[in-house]
């Protein structure tokens, strides 16, 4: 297990490695903007700059491979993501994008706090009544949720609930109080609009699961032996589905950090998700480094999560399931 | 047993095919029933898949024949400036309109916006405030009014300079179809709204007569060059032409070599006259005055096409890719593989955006978004493919073929390929809405922009309705609308292809 593990980590730091080497030298390639452009204090900006390696002490670009270099030595090494040269000059990277990483990730875990119990609950409802009229109503709502972008509940959510009916305010409050009584209030349109979409998705695969389990050969010899329907449901089908749910929803909690900027933008949300919009219109080159970084680190670690916790739960698996066409 | 394994000794020139005979397959006697045919036969029992296809088939229609046949003289003139005065009307129906779909909205009106809409309606007799459902009062006294406010004719007026000849061509169009466009000239002393035909203070505020009517300020002297077309009711001019107290209908400009004329327009008749329809727009009209409807069927055949294309690129690249692979397997496919690994987990926002900054300024927004697509997108497919032929490359009869003298080339396409035929054609029909979804969500997050006056895709209809969400709810529905039914119905559709095609899959979810 310790060796799978250590290779699958060091799978993937290669993988990392090269996308954001790749990254890296598209974006060198583009016609950079001098740091002297933006005005006469850039001083700062230009020190780093030297710092990171990419310019010389006069400022003038030095040969693409030294900068790898360089990159590789300074940046992924000791961490020194530059600082901003266009959104918010002069502040470090790396400083701007911890102070934004907390609003997302709350933003998440209400999301899942709302999502995993209630999906679950359906999944486990709609497998119970298996082709009776509460599993259509529940299967046909599913598919809808499941299919429907969650852009689109959340022009549902913003209108009706914070528009026609005034229930919440219509973009989030601003300021880093997160945890008091009116930020979590105006946070619940966009947890809501999150959720959505998790419901369904757990609600499907749960159901899916669940009713593989509940017509295996096993429960049966377990109704036999003389358990009762619930003690069934309860001891053997629901745990010998969890083996399979419980991987499912450790990803998709770590997927759907990277997942929610578009539900962050539409309430503008002080998160990640509008920093790495506004990066790409402002041209911030090291906040789309350090951001597409993230991402792909999200990515990589939602992957290799799932198939680990597959392996640590049911050892039969220890095989690598790969994301199947997923954009 | 040791006789047998002599077989490696035998030098290979000594082998020699017993006949000439090709490795083809005989003819079948009877009638088959073919792959497709099974598969088609076991989809046509899906009932929620056969619904999906008619709601994919009618969006499809959609898509195709109202560009190619209801586009009108109006949605054609694309970069036309009279666009702008045509912003934000709500959907409407001619023949619908009981069932609400009338180009009204509900608003709340002062007294003195509920007279300013009066006026209108008293000037050119159309219906502009249908209804006041009743009134209520502020704390600070004001009264406000529910409404059913009509937003066409509700539009009002503006000021348009014609030349000699635009001026003349629309009094003969008056004349021969006796709908008035231009109303008389103003004297404008505060105010330089167009819609405000009688005595007000300088904020607009009409200022009544006794009988609680509204007192008007028409021009009565001065040129309007001979107007001799419709004069409205109450013009001296209607009974004597010559009368010196009739109304004037323009204001003339310019000196005497290029005379200009501004004039009083109503732009709901003025909409007749310039475009030889009555507007009425099904899905209402965008904030740039586009019509959505046929907007939206240009966006979404745009789509269509752009999400076929790569999911037939896609195929192809991946099939190939994916053949190879499997085929050969050994180093060659752990070497492909890894390649694939590290373009999979390459997060798709990413190789958009870095697409978009390198190839959009010399290739286009719609190439290099393209480009994205097919760089990533090819990998399922690919995974597909090598799947099934790790599956079944090793079975007897591939070995049956290869011992009677099949080529590589076909055993992998003839032999091997159509056996990952059934989820190919599912995985391909799911990357449709997987692409348009993507493209909506890239547009609506302003990383790609693909408007432009001859293009549209449902993303940056989106994109340009949110602005007007609480105001203008249509310009975002129809577009949601759409690309929600899409999503649905995809995966509706999409289900019952695969279970139609691996009957053996049926029921399972992902």
């Amino acid at each position: 297990m310790v060796k799978y593990v250590i290779k699958r980590v060091l799978l993937m730091l290669l993988t990392f490695f090269v996308i954001i080497s790749g990254c890296f030298i598209l974006i060198r390639l583009l016609p950079n903007i001098p740091a002297q452009q933006f005005g006469k204090d850039m001083s700062l900006v230009l020190q780093r700059r030297v710092r990171q390696g990419l310019v010389d002490a006069n400022g003038n670009a030095i040969p693409l491979i030294q900068q790898y270099w360089n990159f590789i030595t300074r940046t992924l090494l000791t961490g020194e993501w530059g600082v901003s040269e266009s959104l918010y000059i002069g502040q470090d990277c790396m400083q701007v994008f911890l102070s934004k990483l907390p609003a997302t990730i709350l933003l998440n875990v209400y999301a899942m706090v709302f999502a995993v119990p209630l999906g679950l609950l359906l999944g486990i409802y709609a497998a119970l009544k298996k082709n009776k009229w509460q599993d259509h109503v529940i299967s046909t709502g599913v598919m809808i949720f499941v299919s429907v972008p969650s852009y689109v509940y959340a022009f549902l959510v913003q209108y009706f609930l914070c528009f026609k009916l005034k229930l919440f305010p219509l973009v989030m409050n601003s300021g880093t109080n997160y945890f008091s009584a009116s930020m979590f209030h105006s946070m619940l349109p966009a947890v809501i609009s999150l959720a959505f979409g998790s419901i369904a998705g757990f609600a499907r695969f749960t159901r899916a699961e669940l009713t593989e389990v509940l017509t295996s050969e096993y429960l049966l010899l377990a109704r036999t032996k003389g358990l009762t329907k619930a003690q069934t449901t309860r001891r053997h089908a629901l745990r010998n589905a969890m083996v399979v749910i419980l991987p499912m929803i450790i990803a998709e909690f770590i997927g759907i950090i990277g997942g929610s900027l578009i539900i962050e933008n539409i309430f503008v949300v002080p998160g990640v998700g509008p920093l790495y919009v506004n990066s790409i219109t402002a041209r911030d080159y090291n906040f789309f480094m350090l951001l597409s970084a993230f991402y792909t680190i999200i990515g990589l670690a939602s992957g290799i999560l799932l198939d680990l916790s597959y392996g640590f739960i049911d050892p039969r698996i220890r095989i690598g399931s790969k994301a199947n066409g997923k954009y | 047993m040791a006789n047998t394994d002599n077989y490696k000794n035998i030098p290979a020139e000594k082998f020699r095919f017993t006949n000439n005979r090709s490795s083809s397959d005989e003819k079948f006697k009877t009638k088959q029933i073919g792959y497709l045919e099974d598969a088609w036969h076991r989809f046509r029992m899906n009932k929620s898949s056969i619904v999906a296809s008619i709601i994919i088939l009618v969006l499809v229609i959609y898509a195709i024949v109202v560009p190619m046949f209801c586009e009108t003289t109006y949605s054609r003139s694309l970069t036309d400036t009279t666009y702008l005065t045509y912003t934000k009307l709500l959907p409407k129906t001619k023949h619908l309109q009981w069932l609400g779909w009338d180009g009204c909205h509900k608003v709340q009106l002062t007294e003195n916006n509920l007279n300013y809409y009066k006026a209108i309606e008293e000037e050119t007799g159309f219906d502009v405030v249908r209804k006041v459902y009743g009134q209520e009062s502020t704390e600070d006294g004001r009264v406000l009014y529910d409404a059913k406010l009509d937003s066409y004719t509700s539009n009002g007026f503006l000021y348009m300079t014609l030349s000699q000849e635009q001026y003349d061509d629309l009094q003969a169009w008056q004349n021969e179809t006796g709908i008035q466009v231009i109303y008389p000239a103003i004297k404008t002393k505060n105010v330089s709204d167009a819609n405000i035909w009688y005595e007000a203070n300088q904020k607009g505020v009409a200022t009544l007569d006794r009988n609680g009517n509204f007192v008007n300020v028409y021009k009565t002297s001065g040129n309007d060059g001979n107007y001799s077309s419709l004069r409205i009711a109450g013009d001296p001019g209607l009974e004597d032409a010559e009368a010196k107290d009739r109304y004037r209908y323009a204001t003339v400009t310019g000196d005497s070599t290029s005379v200009s004329y501004k004039c009083r327009i109503f732009k709901y008749t003025y909409f007749q006259y310039r475009y030889g329809f009555e507007p009425c727009f099904v899905f209402g009209t965008n904030a740039l005055g586009q019509d959505i409807f046929t907007r939206l069927a240009a966006g979404a055949r745009f789509s269509f096409i752009f999400a076929i294309a790569i999911s037939i690129i896609n195929l192809f690249i991946g099939s190939m890719y994916g053949a190879v692979e499997g085929y050969f397997g050994g180093a060659l496919d752990l070497i492909m593989e890894r390649i694939s690994d590290i373009l999979v987990d390459i997060p798709f926002i990413v190789v958009a955006t870095l697409f978009q900054l390198h190839l959009a300024k010399k290739v286009g927004p719609v190439w290099s978004l393209l480009f994205a697509f097919v760089l990533t997108g090819w990998i399922s497919m690919a995974s597909r493919v090598r799947m099934q032929f790790y599956r079944f490359k090793g079975q007897e009869y591939v070995l049956a073929a290869r011992t009677l003298g099949a080529s590589n080339g076909r055993l992998m396409f003839k032999h091997i390929f159509p056996n990952s035929l059934g989820t190919l054609i599912t995985g391909s029909v799911l990357v449709i809405p997987g692409v348009i979804f993507s493209e909506s969500s890239l547009t609506y997050l302003g990383i790609i922009n693909l408007e432009s006056s001859t293009m549209t895709s449902v993303g940056t209809m989106l994109a340009n309705g949110k602005d007007y969400l609480a105001t203008y709810p249509h310009i975002i529905f129809m577009p949601a609308l759409f690309i929600s039914l899409l999503e649905i119905s995809f995966n509706l559709f999409g289900n019952g292809l695969r279970d139609a095609f691996n009957p053996a899959l049926r029921g399972a979810d992902e």
